[in-house]
């Protein structure tokens, strides 16, 4: 036991390195002796923390299984015992338990024992309600009859019915620390692994025996779960090369390192750049050099620092490259699309706000990457008529071609139309686009089935009825902020026979408009009239009543809807799925009860700023397949409501109670405990909400948005709840929770490694807890205003110990005190500073002054 | 016609000498005649036949004065594919009938004459009678010229040993449309002095006039037919710094004007005006006398503000040519063939251009060099970025003209200019980095994981045996799925950011900072 305390700091340091130790040492040290009174903490310690956190034993039963090793064959012929013994627990494992050295027979006899068993054990699982995770314990030797169980168990996950994680654990033999400090074993000689497995079968590893193969499939299905999969990766040799083998996707947060992972990596076929602020010539050399034909996609859309010469590098060497992501490089010039017009096999380009390249490289593109079927020129200003018409030439398998805020005419566009399987046109914000041009197209272009014309303002109801005219094949028609939606305008519609989506955002709407829609189009599933004005009852419910398939609905800020266009929503298109009624003021509790009778299929729904209360709430609580529900600046509702939601929507993902000020902890200890898959919560301004909130969120796993600006009473506790409890935390927003401290940034620190953005402001934050924080390596955004324990000094040593931000707004009181090089370091890395010039708020209580003081 | 102007072998061979004496000087491809001359083959060549009776010295001696261009042009418009039967009869009654039609158009014009003397104010009838004699004179020319034609074939063989000495008539011809665009009722008098004295030019244009009538109009027809010719000729090689100097299509006789020559370093001096008080150097003249005001309120009055030259009207001005310092030079006075430069700026140009050194090189192209800078901006205009090249080579002047030839044909690319690879080159990483790494060692900080060598410093620093720091799977500082993947410990984390308070960084700030 002291051992295990001695450091678990220096220990913690290398257990990445010990698991190999392990797997090459065949010896594994007697299990500690732990079976006297195993405390929690003890099981939790943080040995086998790393690298399995789901491993700690739940209940004794596990302990039982896993640090009292049957000794006798009659209890190993008993597995179903202990299995039935957990299925009623909730994260219950599967201990196949294996035996250390000393009973290789009893081994033998347990894997036989389990692989004619397996079967029952499976569905016990599967009839269990919590199918979390599947163990086989290891540490003694796997023998290949083994490697055989765990490969069918691998091929029933494949087949859906199996777990939704596997956890191979050599580890829950808990080895001794670290190898200086652990004496036992070292009168052994510790000679290099590899060498003493290959000459004596007993040393062998254990985990050789699992074929490639078979490894393979325990990879493919921890594909979600990229933290599994590191710890795969370190059990021992063997998984770690089949991991590198395996891994296809690579996504750094930094770009220096690269080349080293890319060595590991060999067959990689995605590297994801984006997270990388800069990344260098030198970096893509490397990728090209390392990669070479396995590279298939690379996505540099929100990196700097790259000129064309790494681009070629890139394309030259990567034969099969496919997909390539350039947006927002906008210092690349036509010298790089040359290079990238050296990449033959391209199918998916993506080159947004890549303002210097002109016709000329649009050109060089056109000719070289002729398989091109998605090709973005969103904010290519440099591109005219030209380019685009040389395109629409060459590349004739384009399915998908962006054009919006470009200069393309009509002339383009009808070159454009000509192309043969053209599916996706976008022309968002194209104003040299006219009525004029439009009128002039003949050739019909039957392939289009997405057209997105929002933001058109040139183009009236002549020039679009020519443009649909031409288009009969369209199913999605985009016109959000363009022009009135009038009679004349949408009876162009009824030649569109298949359109299922009508998007006419933010347009000028009249009732005849609408029931032309509705007379053209019956078969429409999605309808968004999102901030239009002019929507009545009457038009509305035209145009319900005729598309009964109607699965997604947006009258957002359609001010004058009242209860009847609801009534009719509900009878008739009883398979909605997404409805969002942002500030549909008028309608009453009598709307809702009618949401809750008849939609039952009913996933999102945006109550925001309504009229709803608790009554509302509980008429909702019907549609139990809610997944996202906004019921922010619902000034009625209170716990009564919310808890009727959590009782019967279980599936809840995402809660929005921006500025609900009748919620307090009681409603959401109800959602936690309700709804346990909520990854996305909204509490700012609930003014109510206290640590007991959050230490009953941090139960919910999957949080990785939290929102609690402005609650004063929630204090570091509830922080420390939420960092130890939600390890997938992304963003986080604490400003104005003036109780926040040091110590609540320290345990985030700790444990939140996976936080990209945070605002602290007005938080009773320090230097101290600023640098802490400033070792998450995933942190992009920060915003740090009005701390004030927070001096020049340490503000300016977390910006250089963060070296991932991309974006922090602080205090313009800070700018003349912050050395001006370092400041320009900085934002050489990539990060970019925002000056915010806003005067302190003074708290509300004065008691809460006190204590910031 | 042709009959008529058939003269005793010697006068005209005289006439026609200084005749072509006079019009090499005004070989210009614009010039009406050349484009008639060469284009509507017949006419010129009919009146050739006429001419075969010169004597060979005149020939040799007009052969000089002809491009041998002109030679080759006429042989291929007599080539073999213009092969046609001639029939001498068949052409001998084509030209009694023109006669014939000659006389009829003589007897109108006569009786226009005689009426013009009675009455002066029948101009609807007069009119009526013009257009009539415009008709049958070009109807009269339309049947020159095809019975013309018929010839080509035959004097095929005179072609080739006598030389082309078409320039007698059709310069007779250019000699009068020269005239008529002057626009001159009375071409005769406005003659060039010389070319007037001779009687056989004399008696050339009075039987011409004789047998013609009115000259004028037929010029005029001649000119139209030339105009409409001249949209579908290919312009002639010629010399475009020439033209550039100034001898646009003047036709000076020698002696008519004044020639100066301006010495050598006048000529490249970069002032040509110079202050007479203080001596200041300027380009122009009013320059100068703007600089004159600040000398005294004598140079302010408005007299002295004027241009100086323009001396009113009272005498015809003297017309002034400029000859080339440069011995042997075409545009020096001493030349045989001398060819006056018409004003200052065109002999600067030409003393540049082509006795001096060529100082300015393109810097876009790196090869073209001009010794005239507004040369150089004129090649700037469609040198480089303005030129549109293909990946085969072929240039185009306009973009649309590239993008056109890249789509039609496969396998083509618009080339990008080396250049502009070059401008847009990689940015200063290099730099940018030892920047970084210059800061880390000056601020004491280290950048966590911002190069690799960054993050092992750090990784050293903090962990304690090394054999963990060489093993691959330390990723601490890197991570590939865009998650961190492993928590660390509390205490790790007390490693690297706490290390700044303890190792007293921060001092060093400050003191940046009061820097």
């Amino acid at each position: 036991m002291e051992r295990w305390e001695a450091g678990p700091g220096v220990f913690q340091k290398r257990c990445h390195r010990m698991v190999q130790i392990w797997a090459s040492q065949s010896q594994v040290p007697p299990p500690p002796v732990l079976n006297e009174s195993p405390s929690p903490n003890a099981s939790a310690s943080p040995l086998t923390e790393p690298h399995e956190i789901r491993l700690y034993p739940r209940s004794p039963c596990h302990l039982h299984g896993l640090w009292q090793p049957p000794r006798d064959a009659t209890a190993l012929s008993t597995p179903e015992e202990v299995l039935s013994g957990t299925a009623d627990v909730s994260g219950a494992f599967a201990f196949l338990h294996p035996c250390s050295a000393a009973f290789p027979l009893t081994l033998t006899s347990l894997a036989s024992s389990f692989r004619g068993r397996h079967m029952p054990v499976l569905s016990t699982f599967s009839g269990s309600s919590c199918r979390e995770g599947f163990s086989v314990g290891g540490g003694g030797r796997l023998l290949s009859s083994m490697a055989e169980t765990v490969g069918n168990l691998c091929r029933k996950m494949h087949g859906g019915e199996g777990f939704d994680t596997l956890t191979l654990d050599l580890f829950s033999r808990a080895p001794s620390p670290a190898p200086c400090s652990y004496s036992k074993p070292a009168k052994r000689p510790r000679v290099d692994g590899a060498v003493t497995m290959g000459k004596d079968e007993d040393r062998q590893n254990p985990f050789d025996f699992l074929s490639e193969e078979i490894l393979f499939l325990i990879l493919d299905s921890l594909e979600s779960e990229p933290l599994s999969k590191k710890s795969f990766s370190l059990v021992c040799r063997s998984f770690y090369t089949a991991e590198s083998c395996h891994r296809r996707e690579l996504t750094p947060l930094r770009s220096g390192l690269l080349p080293a992972a890319l060595a590991r990596y060999p067959s990689v076929e995605k590297v994801d750049l984006s997270l990388c602020p800069t990344v260098t010539d030198t970096v893509l050399f490397s990728v090209g050099n390392c990669l070479r034909s396995s590279l298939r996609s690379i996505d540099l859309s929100r990196s700097k620092g790259f000129s064309h010469a790494g681009i070629e590098s890139v394309v030259e060497n990567c034969a099969n490259l496919v997909e390539m992501n350039l947006s927002n490089a906008t210092d690349l010039s036509d010298a790089a699309a040359a290079a990238i017009g050296r990449a033959r096999n391209l199918e998916r380009l993506w080159l947004a706000r890549c303002k210097l390249v002109t016709d000329m490289g649009i050109g060089c593109i056109a000719v070289g990457c002729q398989k091109l079927k998605l090709l973005c020129l969103k904010w290519c200003l440099g591109i005219s008529d030209l380019g685009v018409a040389l395109v629409a030439v060459k590349c004739k398998q384009l399915r998908n071609l962006n054009l919006s805020f470009t200069l393309v005419t009509g002339a383009g566009l009808e070159v454009v139309l000509q192309l043969p399987y053209l599916e996706d046109l976008a022309l968002v914000g194209c104003l040299c686009i006219d009525d004029g041009s439009l009128l002039s197209l003949k050739q019909e272009c039957k392939s289009l089935q997405v057209l997105n014309l929002s933001n058109s303002q040139p183009i009236n109801h002549a020039g679009l009825s020519s443009l649909l005219n031409i288009t009969v094949g369209l199913r999605q028609l985009n016109m959000a902020y363009c022009c009135m939606v009038t009679h004349s305008l949408t009876s162009s519609f009824r030649k569109l026979a298949k359109l299922q989506s009508v998007k006419l955002d933010g347009c000028e709407v009249t009732t005849a408009g609408l029931k032309t829609i509705a007379n053209a189009c019956v078969s429409l599933t999605e309808l968004s009239l999102r901030k239009c004005s002019g929507v009545t009852d009457d038009g509305l419910s035209s145009i319900v009543m005729k598309n009964k398939g109607l699965t997604n609905l947006d009258i957002t800020c359609c001010g004058n809807i009242t209860d009847l266009s609801l009534a009719n929503i509900t009878s008739s298109c009883t398979s909605l799925i997404t409805l969002q009624m942002e500030s549909c003021t008028l309608v009453s509790k009598e709307g809702f009860r009618l949401i809750g009778q008849h939609c039952h299929l009913l996933e999102h729904l945006d109550l925001t700023d309504n009229e709803l209360d608790d009554e509302g709430l509980k008429a909702l609580s019907g549609c139990h397949k809610l997944s996202i529900l906004k019921i922010g600046i619902c000034f009625k509702i209170s716990d009564e409501g919310l808890i009727h939601i959590a009782k019967n929507c279980p599936k809840l993902r995402e809660l929005d109670l921006y500025r609900s000020a009748g919620i307090k902890d009681a409603g959401i200890r109800a959602i936690a405990h309700g709804c346990p898959q909520l990854q996305i919560t909204n509490l700012a301004y609930c003014t109510w909400i206290t640590d007991a909130s959050l230490r009953a969120l941090s139960k919910c796993s999957d949080l990785n948005t939290l929102e609690i600006r402005g609650c004063p009473q929630v204090s570091s506790a509830g922080v420390v709840a939420i960092a130890v409890g939600c390890p997938k935390l992304t963003k986080l927003d604490i400003k104005k929770c003036y109780y926040v401290n040091d110590g609540a940034m320290l345990i985030l620190a700790r444990f939140s490694r996976n936080l990209h953005q945070i605002n602290l402001s007005y938080c009773s934050i320090t230097n101290v807890g600023l640098l802490a924080l400033a070792s998450v390596g995933c942190l992009q955004n920060m915003t740090i205003l009005h701390l004030k324990g927070l001096t020049p000094n340490g503000l300016a040593a977390a910006l250089l110990a963060c070296g991932g931000l991309t974006k922090v707004k602080l205090n313009s009181s800070f700018k003349p005190l912050i050395p001006r090089p370092l400041l320009e370091h900085v934002e050489e890395r990539g990060c970019v500073f925002q000056w915010i010039d806003k005067p302190f708020q003074v708290p509300f209580s004065s008691l809460v002054q006190e204590t910031c003081t | 016609m042709d009959l008529k102007l058939r003269k005793p072998p010697e006068t005209s061979s005289r006439a026609s000498s200084t005749m072509v004496n006079d019009i090499s000087k005004n070989l210009k491809p614009d010039m009406p005649f050349i484009q008639f001359d060469s284009s509507s083959l017949g006419y010129s060549v009919g009146q050739d036949r006429s001419m075969s009776e010169v004597s060979p010295q005149v020939v040799n001696q007009s052969h000089c004065f002809y491009a041998p261009e002109r030679e080759t042009k006429i042989k291929n418009h007599l080539g073999p594919s213009s092969v046609i039967d001639w029939n001498p009869r068949l052409m001998l009654s084509n030209l009694s009938f023109l006669e014939q039609k000659i006389h009829q158009v003589q007897d109108i014009v006569r009786s226009i004459i005689s009426q013009e003397d009675h009455v002066v104010d029948r101009g609807n009838e007069l009119a009526a009678q013009q257009q009539l004699v415009t008709a049958d004179l070009t109807y009269i020319i339309i049947q020159l010229i095809s019975t013309a034609g018929t010839l080509l074939p035959n004097i095929k063989n005179t072609l080739l040993s006598t030389d082309p000495a078409v320039g007698q008539p059709s310069s007779a011809m250019g000699m009068n449309t020269n005239l008529s665009s002057c626009g001159g009722q009375k071409p005769i008098e406005i003659l060039p002095p010389e070319v007037a004295k001779s009687s056989e030019y004399d008696e050339l244009m009075k039987d011409f006039d004789a047998c013609v009538g009115e000259g004028d109009e037929l010029i005029k027809c001649l000119n139209n037919a030339g105009a409409e010719l001249s949209e579908s000729m290919p312009i002639d090689d010629h010399d475009a710094k020439d033209y550039d100097d100034g001898m646009d299509g003047e036709n000076l006789p020698p002696g008519s004007y004044e020639v100066l020559q301006l010495e050598k370093e006048e000529i490249l001096a970069p002032h040509t005006h110079f202050c007479l008080i203080c001596g200041k150097g300027f380009k122009r003249d009013a320059n100068l006398r703007m600089h004159m005001r600040g000398h005294g309120d004598e140079y302010k009055t408005p007299a002295a503000l004027a241009k100086p030259s323009k001396e009113a009207s009272s005498e015809p001005p003297i017309i002034r040519r400029y000859s080339c310092p440069f011995v042997g030079c075409k545009r020096n006075k001493e030349h045989k063939k001398f060819q006056p430069l018409k004003t200052i700026l065109c002999v600067k140009n030409h003393y540049k251009r082509s006795h001096c050194d060529k100082s300015y090189t393109c810097c876009r192209c790196k090869t073209k060099k001009f010794s005239v800078i507004a040369d150089l901006k004129t090649h700037e205009k469609h040198c480089g970025r303005d030129k549109w090249i293909c990946s085969c080579g072929t240039t185009f002047s306009r973009k649309d003209k590239l993008f056109g030839h890249v789509a039609l044909f496969q396998g083509h690319t618009p080339a990008i200019p080396m250049d502009d690879a070059k401008v847009s080159g990689a940015p200063d990483q290099v730099q940018a980095s030892e920047s970084t790494n210059g800061m880390a060692e000056h601020t004491g900080f280290n950048f966590t994981g911002n190069t690799p060598n960054d993050a092992q410093s750090l990784d050293i620093k903090g962990a304690d045996d090394c054999q963990g720091y060489f093993s691959p799977m330390n990723f601490d500082a890197c991570n590939f799925m865009g998650l961190d993947e492993f928590p660390r410990s509390v205490y790790e984390v007390s490693e690297s950011p706490f290390s700044f308070l303890s190792t007293g960084s921060f001092s060093f700030i400050q003191r940046h900072g009061e820097n």
